[in-house]
């Protein structure tokens, strides 16, 4: 059965959500956004993905009224947002503390924003029983939400933001109170979520695996900037710089000097070693300084030089990091550098071929690695 | 042995500065007034044995409990301090609680200095407090003075020994009382509650009203009762600023003791009060309790 892949960012013909034009935002000196354009698209589930002061949650709260753009525009379905107070716009956001009002009831507090459009009250009560049904909270309608769990509180926090049935959802570190095991549910819970109500969400994280499993587009941020916005595959298997790529999982980099050759570079890592092949589009031009980075579960190991490979090299096992379902090996190589290697452990643990101190050979094909300006 | 003793050290205190001195007290309400010293009778007297304690014990009856009643003074003393402690109150409020919010939206470094200025008054004497506002409030005292100067008005204004006075008097006094507890409620209130119901489309008077009131309520209810119990028995403000006609309960009981010299009616006019203060107290603590178990 053919799928019709969800990107309307492909299609020239679609009109963005929202709109970010030239926007800057300066605290003072400190400038937390810089010069940012991008857009957005209706449906869309965008990850605002970064470390802590990289100027997401200063996107966010510009999209949701609390911040204004000290230059630039924003633009919300093609309407200029400047001067439109929070509660003039059709958005909800979802706090990260989830803001929920300690002196009302669950129910009251999903109620409240229908109450201040000055809806009829049996249609309030209706939208707010099937929020309830929506967050399998029809239980806990009359709690307080001192009385009831923090994965409830969360859901509760979901379902008054969108019971106004907004264009836009902002979630601003939605799942950041959860535990591991409740975020990972509930991630599942919100696509399902914003699938089932078409809404277009907005999330921003820190944590790189929640934004991978349930965005739609990622965008990398540092330091007020963009570096990066694609698809979570695209994110992982192509980034477009050393920093993207070591934010997003576990990454080995090798900086050297890149001369063309074939379809590819040849990359000279280390002094009197054979150059690494690595295939690639990026064009830096005839010879360069370059990075290569590879991720761990790309990397080979085998006890013997393995043939009809073209990137392998000799080194030996200092450390294994032994997660369960995986083990990573750090495996030193002559020269000095550290490469990881993870492998998947299918055999049990004392059929394990490799220990420490071990001599193996490290390799990956040419199309493993990427090719980075550096 | 030691948890007992912990627990004890409370009791005591409040058996020996508040249990004794108010049994010694209800006994003089049921006591007659005597010349002598002390001006009652019957005393405990120990050197007749038995029959001493039994006549002691016949001396005592309700008879300035009735006297009360049959004087319609003394009603008419509580509910008017009932009336100045109830409206000094919602004065204080309106004052304090603008002031509490202020203090609250303050940038942090701020706050500690705003404090302090909401608490000095208390490093100076109240009496010399309360009489200040004497030169300020006469006739031609400061306020009049400015007022006749700016030509605002013709006659000086008729303040001081009025019940306005009074009302000025324990606004003054008791405002930080007001301030404090509220502004303690304010402070904790979580700013992204406000952002939230903006969020949901309050504009921010609503958001104050549906948010910012409700979650202050238990600093409200707090700072009232500060306010109210102390100013319904109040005796110093009204007896300097009060006039002839404000009728207030302490300075009814001050008059009985002092001027009367008559201690049984005195006394029984002090537990009334006392039995009339319990309510709003009782109701206090609750307010405390239900704020405790809210929070916990």
């Amino acid at each position: 059965m053919a799928q019709t892949v969800f990107a309307p960012w492909l299609d020239a013909d679609e009109k963005p959500l929202i709109q970010f034009k030239n926007v800057t935002k300066r605290f003072g000196d400190f400038v937390a956004i810089d010069n940012l354009t991008q857009d957005i698209y209706a449906k869309e589930f965008f990850a605002l993905l970064g470390p802590s002061g990289c100027g997401k949650t200063t996107m966010m709260r510009m999209l949701g009224g609390f911040e204004t753009p000290t230059e630039g525009q924003i633009l919300i379905a093609g309407q200029d947002m400047k001067g439109v107070p929070p509660n003039k716009r059709a958005v909800n956001m979802m706090f990260q503390s989830y803001a929920l009002f300690p002196h009302l009831s669950v129910f009251e507090n999903i109620a409240f924003g229908l109450k201040r459009e000055g809806k009829p009250k049996p249609e309030i009560e209706a939208r707010v029983e099937e929020m309830l049904r929506l967050t399998r909270l029809t239980k806990f309608a009359k709690r307080k939400p001192h009385q009831i769990s923090g994965g409830q509180r969360q859901r509760v926090a979901l379902a008054r933001s969108l019971a106004k049935a907004p264009k836009l959802l902002l979630l601003d570190e939605p799942l950041g109170a959860l535990d591991k095991k409740l975020r990972q549910d509930t991630q599942f819970e919100l696509m399902d979520i914003q699938e089932k109500t078409g809404t277009t969400f907005v999330i921003v994280t820190h944590d790189q695996e929640e934004a991978m499993t349930v965005a739609s587009r990622v965008a990398v941020m540092d330091e007020g900037e963009i570096i990066q916005v694609a698809t979570p595959a695209d994110i992982y298997e192509r980034p477009n710089s050393i920093y993207v790529a070591d934010f997003i999982g576990d990454v080995n980099i090798l900086h050297g000097h890149a001369t063309r050759a074939d379809d590819g570079y040849d990359i000279a890592y280390a002094e009197g070693k054979a150059p690494l092949h690595a295939k690639t589009s990026n064009d830096l031009g005839a010879s360069a300084k370059c990075a290569l980075a590879i991720r761990p579960e790309k990397v080979s190991i085998t006890a013997k030089k393995p043939a009809k490979v073209t990137n392998a090299i000799k080194g030996k096992i200092i450390d294994i990091a032994y997660l369960g379902n995986l083990s990573t090996y750090h495996v030193e190589i002559e020269g000095g550098h550290m490469i990881k290697a993870q492998t998947a452990n299918t055999t049990r643990l004392e059929r394990r071929s490799f220990t420490w101190e071990d001599t193996v050979w490290l390799s990956w094909t040419d199309t493993a690695a990427i090719v980075l300006e550096g | 042995m030691r948890r007992f003793t912990l627990i004890a050290v409370p009791y005591v205190w409040l058996l020996v500065l508040f249990l004794v001195p108010f049994i010694i007290v209800f006994k003089i309400s049921l006591s007659d007034t005597a010349l002598a010293i002390p001006p009652y009778t019957p005393t405990l007297d120990f050197s007749s044995g038995w029959e001493g304690i039994r006549n002691f014990f016949a001396g005592l009856d309700f008879e300035n409990f009735k006297f009360l009643t049959t004087d319609d003074l003394y009603w008419k003393a509580y509910l008017s301090s009932l009336q100045i402690a109830a409206i000094s109150t919602v004065l204080s409020l309106l004052v304090g609680y603008p002031i509490a919010y202020g203090m609250a939206q303050a940038p942090d470094e701020w706050r500690p200095t705003l404090m302090m200025l909401i608490i000095l008054p208390f490093w100076t004497s109240f009496l010399i407090r309360v009489y200040s506002w004497m030169g300020i409030l006469s006739n031609e005292g400061f306020l009049n003075q400015f007022l006749l100067w700016t030509g605002i008005i013709s006659e000086p204004l008729l303040i001081l020994n009025t019940n306005t006075a009074v009302y000025i008097g324990i606004v003054y006094t008791y405002l930080p009382f007001m301030i404090l507890p509220i502004y303690a409620a304010l402070e904790k209130l979580d700013i992204s509650l406000l952002e939230a119901a903006e969020d949901l489309g309050c504009s921010r008077l609503t958001a104050f009203w549906l948010i910012t009131i409700p979650l202050s309520k238990q600093g409200i209810i707090a700072g009232c009762f500060l306010v109210f119990i102390p100013a319904l028995g109040e005796f110093v403000i009204p007896s300097l600023l009060g006039g002839s006609q404000t009728l207030m309960i302490g300075k009814v009981l001050f008059e009985e003791f002092f001027s009367n010299r008559d201690w049984p009616v005195a006394s029984a006019v002090a537990v009334i009060l006392l039995l009339i203060l319990i309510i709003p107290i009782v109701l206090f603590q609750r307010n405390e309790q239900k704020q405790r178990e809210a929070e916990g």
